[in-house]
């Protein structure tokens, strides 16, 4: 079966998100770019299926050109072409790229790719809808939050969590289906991986940007997140008062503490 | 005019779920800000015998003026397409202003697909909203889960917003401070239903039984017209493997990251999660490497926990983790970098190595216990 997977380039922030004078983008000069994890793990479990029934893997993003990079990265996880919806490098809203994915799709041959992934929600916007907005631009049914896939014949089984227990869904293909990390765990590329991304085909079109309804004004960081914690001693010598500590919040007396009956406070 | 304005409202063990109730915060925000005497209706699927009395007491409470009851045949159970058609046509019948849900599974699904439907932006894992009149909104959201705020206009027609489940009421900003009183009720109404509210099958006293609890809230059902492609997508729910205790929900939370140093290092933080009644959480690190399974790992695309002590050890405090701990009230972090990320957000402390200091520390409450 051929799948296509849909990723985007993000930045890989790190531990720190550092803004940009006038705090309307993240500053990436100093780290690198990556795809959000939930796309990492849709193009593994894709992958992973057509290792075992057979067909192809197509990997596409929208982003500037040097989201190619990401491409490739996915190719050398075994991804075996790519697609680039080139921008000029401006931020696209869930309904144009969404417009835009479906869009190519049709192009490539909306009938090519029975199965389409999608990562849940992307690192950075977060937003839970292009996947939705493409089922419904191409007429599919659409399940999201998937911890776990099962693709026989022309159906889908596919389950989530969901309030401490899991609900199933069950869709005959054409489908699209939203990923969430954990559903497998990706693999390394290896280098005959990464010496395939580097020859592997890369279609390019370029859909035009447009308007989305929503429009960011600035970016900034959460008041409070620039605190110091106050260190309460180095190593082992630290214990006392931290059992001070830990009694102070309450926790030293729950039913937990075997045979504890409050004894701690 | 007087606006209405949708908020899909999911239940939790026959109460409002807590994540509904800060979508019904914002949805009320949007009612109140142009002019009073809107309509704030909350939106309920599944069958109407099946809602607590207290349900309706505790709707009230959170600013609902109205419980419209969606029910069609075929709609048992959750059905994505199904319940944003519904909005759709209940949207579009009152001509609403805007339709809110948590940014839930569920909630942010459904939305998506009304956009869809719809051709409407969805703003989503918004923490503040407010009209600024012909069909703009100012907006207040979260970006890479919360550890960024953007500021947004959104215009359209009709607003369609996910609020975020772990909005903190600090982060509401300029636009509004819709969170601030989401727990500000009219006491009235929560006096209206004597007993333990949410308490399913409980006796009803005084006001009667069900749904007419509370008095002076309108209940309206409402039957949406749906075609096969609306059901072609359904849940079917299995309840989970049951026993141990859920990481979301965990009082106490033992993180271990990659200053953990293998799989085996996790047998003190083990030993010390079972002291204090608590379990284990991982940073992305120790899940990606194959240490513990991702059921266990902490963060933006792991689990979001909101314990009363989130005990950090050897964390650096990426970015994608500490979107997943911000709801923690107490965070103490262990770890031999003073400079770590994790410093900044946590209020405590110890400078050291955890497989020192953690060993010590169970032994101090074993001790401490033997004495009690």
């Amino acid at each position: 079966m051929d799948i296509l997977v849909c990723v985007k380039r993000v930045p890989m922030v790190g531990g720190r998100i550092v803004l940009t004078a006038g705090g309307q983008d993240v500053d990436t000069r100093m780290s690198g770019f990556t795809v959000s994890p939930h796309e990492e793990c849709a193009v593994e479990e894709a992958v992973q299926i057509t290792e075992r029934a057979g067909g192809a893997v197509t990997v596409l993003t929208l982003g500037p050109p040097e989201a190619a990079d990401q491409l490739r990265d996915m190719l050398a996880l075994g991804a075996h072409r790519g697609v680039l919806l080139e921008t000029d490098g401006r931020e696209w809203g869930p309904v144009a790229t969404a417009a835009a994915i479906a869009k190519a799709v049709g192009e490539l041959g909306a009938a090519a790719f029975p199965l389409i992934l999608v990562g849940n929600e992307a690192a950075d916007t977060g937003g839970y809808q292009v996947g939705i907005r493409v089922a419904h631009a191409l007429g599919r049914p659409c399940v999201t939050g998937i911890k776990r896939l099962d693709v026989a014949g022309d159906m889908l089984r596919a389950w989530r969590e969901y309030g401490g227990g899991e609900e199933e869904f069950e869709v005959a293909l054409p489908a699209v289906v939203g990923v969430k990390e954990g559903i497998n765990l990706p693999r390394y590329p290896s280098l005959p991986g990464r010496l395939r991304a580097k020859r592997a085909e890369t279609a390019v079109l370029k859909p035009a940007w447009q308007a989305d309804g929503l429009r960011k004004v600035a970016l900034r960081v959460p008041a409070g997140s620039a605190q110091r914690a106050r260190v309460l001693g180095h190593g082992t010598e630290a214990v006392p008062e931290l059992m001070r500590v830990l009694g102070e919040i309450g926790v030293l007396s729950p039913a937990g503490v075997a045979g504890g009956d409050g004894a701690m406070t | 005019m007087s606006p209405t304005v949708l908020c899909l409202v999911e239940l939790e063990h026959g109460e409002v779920a807590v994540a509904s109730q800060r979508a019904l915060a914002v949805a009320r925000s949007l009612v109140e800000a142009p002019s009073s005497g809107g309509t704030l209706a909350a939106v309920v699927f599944g069958a109407s015998g099946a809602l607590a009395d207290g349900v309706a007491a505790d709707l009230t409470r959170h600013g609902a003026t109205e419980l419209c009851l969606a029910s069609a045949g075929g709609l048992t159970g959750y059905a994505p397409a199904a319940w944003a058609r519904t909005l759709e046509q209940l949207a579009a019948a009152r001509t609403a202003a805007a339709v809110v849900a948590a940014a839930t599974d569920h909630g942010s699904e459904v939305l998506a697909h009304l956009g869809a439907m719809t051709g409407l932006p969805v703003a989503a894992n918004c923490v503040s909203a407010a009209a600024t009149g012909h069909g703009t909104w100012q907006l207040v959201r979260h970006r890479w889960a919360g550890s960024l705020l953007e500021e947004a206009i959104l215009e359209a027609p009709c607003a369609l917003l996910t609020v975020a489940a772990d909005a903190s009421q600090a982060d509401a900003g300029p636009a509004d401070a819709a969170l601030g009183d989401a727990t500000a009720g009219e006491a009235e109404a929560g006096d209206a239903v004597p007993g333990e509210a949410g308490a399913l099958g409980s006796t009803p006293s005084g006001a009667g039984p069900g749904i007419d609890a509370a008095p002076g809230l309108p209940v309206v059902a409402f039957t949406p017209e749906l075609d096969a492609a609306d059901l072609r997508v359904r849940a079917t729910e299995s309840a989970g493997q049951g026993g141990g205790m859920s990481l979301a929900t965990a009082r106490v939370v033992i993180g271990g990251g990659r200053g953990v140093g293998g799989p085996e290092g996790f047998a003190a933080l083990e030993e010390l999660a079972g002291l204090l009644g608590g379990v284990v959480g991982v940073s992305r690190v120790v899940t990606s490497q194959g240490w513990r399974p991702h059921r266990q790992q902490v963060g933006q695309t792991g689990t979001k926990i909101s314990p009363d002590l989130y005990l950090a050890c050897g964390i650096s405090g990426a970015i994608q983790h500490l979107a997943g701990c911000q709801s923690a009230k107490h965070i103490v972090a262990v770890n031999t970098d003073p400079d770590a990320p994790i410093m900044s957000r946590a209020e405590y402390a110890v400078i050291g190595d955890l497989n020192e200091v953690i060993p010590a520390l169970v032994a101090a409450i074993r001790q401490a216990v033997g004495r009690g």
